[in-house]
């Protein structure tokens, strides 16, 4: 199999450090665990690492200096391979899905047979790539918006996100509320992703998403539907910046000491398959991140039909621990 | 041994039940119980437990809360103001005994 980590733009085959935590693959052996997937439900879709911001927890390096992005071509056999597995959910992600010139017809293709189409927005890419048009296009095909939003406080928003990050993100989010996006009773749907500003894990999604109410509803009147805490995963930026800051041993351990067996079952992996800009299958996206291709083997969209069988195994590493710490990432 | 604090030493803290366990034991229920959900929510508790930190001045629990407080959804600016909750009282507290001071120095003098 020839994989190149930089193709995939995880900077690197993941930077070398002792973690000093048990192989993930050995934990589960150890309990007498395996990650089996479930039958097929979702497929999440990576438009590529072009991205309009430079964060600092991104596990993919997605930021201006990549411009990778999938092309009309493979959208096709992505249309044509989407079709064979006739998912519940569709979830475009990268970079900023925004920045695909050919977004606009992925969501005209999809949306008129796919129950839940969600796009992944990091709300500032949206107004660089031209808001109105865009948001016209998503509100008629009622595209679920999630958008990064990791703190109501400024610091730590900018911190992760960039200086200047807050007030376009906000402005935003107003202008999708004017939209109707997340207003209550609306059928537009405006999610919002809170990661943690740093190498500590998030506060627990319930408590979390009534503080995020009161405090956007409190300072600047701004509404949402649901909000999601996930763990930052050490991979990519995130994980150069846990170890040029001495943090990564530290992170790995605490992810560990939360692993929660329990999550196992509802993991997304079992039940999502990531597809590439360049139309490679993968467990996930953080497998894609590493090239750790779906099933150990390198798949491509014109070579399958539907969703991998249930039963076959998903590929795991050490970063699985992130989406088995606490309460889970789902 | 090259220092007396050691930061390993937080991670070992359940040692102390080595020797007279049941103590521990009883001591460690007590503090889960202490530091769940109930009338005050545990952000609100870790955010108290950071500034009672800085009052005793325990490098363990500062640095066991601050990630706590972080892991809880509290930010810089929240956390900064507990401990200046805590640094208040401490302050406060001396003050106050200064009125002890006053009184005594009235008494004795002309
Ligand atoms: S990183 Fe998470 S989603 Fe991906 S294979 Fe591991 S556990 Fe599953």
């Amino acid at each position: 199999m020839e994989s190149s980590w930089a193709v995939y733009g995880c900077t690197a085959e993941p930077a070398k450090a002792e973690s000093g935590v048990e192989p993930f693959r050995k934990k589960l052996a150890r309990l007498g665990k395996t990650l089996l997937r479930a039958t097929g439900t979702t497929l999440q879709v990576n438009l590529g690492p072009m991205c309009n911001q430079l964060c600092r927890h991104c596990h993919l390096d997605a930021g201006p200096h990549r411009t990778e992005t999938m092309d009309l071509e493979t959208m096709e056999e992505l249309l044509r391979f989407a079709r064979t597995c006739a998912p519940q959910v569709v979830d475009i992600t990268g970079g900023a899905p925004e920045l695909n010139p050919h977004l606009s017809y992925l969501v005209e293709s999809l949306s008129p047979w796919v129950p839940r189409l969600m796009i992944r927005t990091n709300l500032t890419a949206l107004a660089e790539a031209g808001t109105e048009e865009l948001l016209e296009l998503f509100r008629k095909k009622r595209v679920v918006l999630v958008a990064s939003f990791p703190s109501p406080n400024p610091a730590q928003l900018e911190a992760q996100r960039g200086i200047g990050v807050m007030g376009k993100s906000l402005e935003m989010l107003r202008v999708l509320n004017m939209a109707g996006y997340g207003i209550p009773g609306s059928e537009l749907e405006l999610d919002l992703v809170s990661n943690p500003a740093g190498a500590f894990l998030p506060p627990a999604q319930q408590k979390a998403q009534e503080r995020f109410r009161k405090e956007l509803q409190r300072r600047w009147g701004i509404h949402f539907n649901r909000l999601y805490t996930f763990a930052n995963v050490p991979l990519g930026r995130f994980r150069m910046w846990l170890i040029s800051t001495g943090n990564f041993q530290g992170y790995m351990q605490r992810l560990q000491s939360a692993f929660n067996p329990l999550t196992l079952e509802g993991l997304m992996c079992r039940s999502l398959v990531s597809i590439s800009w360049e139309g490679y299958l993968f467990d996930c996206d953080f497998n894609l991140c590493v090239a750790l291709p779906m099933g150990g083997m390198k798949r491509h969209i014109s070579e399958m039909e539907g969703f991998p069988e249930p039963g076959s195994p998903i590929v795991v590493g050490d970063h699985c621990y992130a989406c088995t710490a606490g309460s889970g990432f789902t | 041994m090259a220092d007396y604090y050691s930061p390993e030493d937080l991670n070992r803290f359940q040692e102390i039940g080595g020797e007279a366990s049941e103590l521990a034991r009883k001591f460690f229920d007590y503090y889960g119980a202490v530091f769940s959900e109930g009338a005050l929510s545990e952000r609100e508790k870790a955010l108290i437990a950071l500034a009672v930190a800085h009052a005793v001045q325990c490098p363990y629990c500062i640095d066991a809360y601050t990630r706590a407080c972080l892991e809880k959804g509290s930010n810089l600016e929240e956390m900064t103001e507990a401990v200046h909750v805590a640094c208040a009282i401490r302050g406060g507290a001396s003050l106050i005994h200064g009125i002890q001071m006053r009184r005594i120095a009235a008494k004795l003098s002309m």
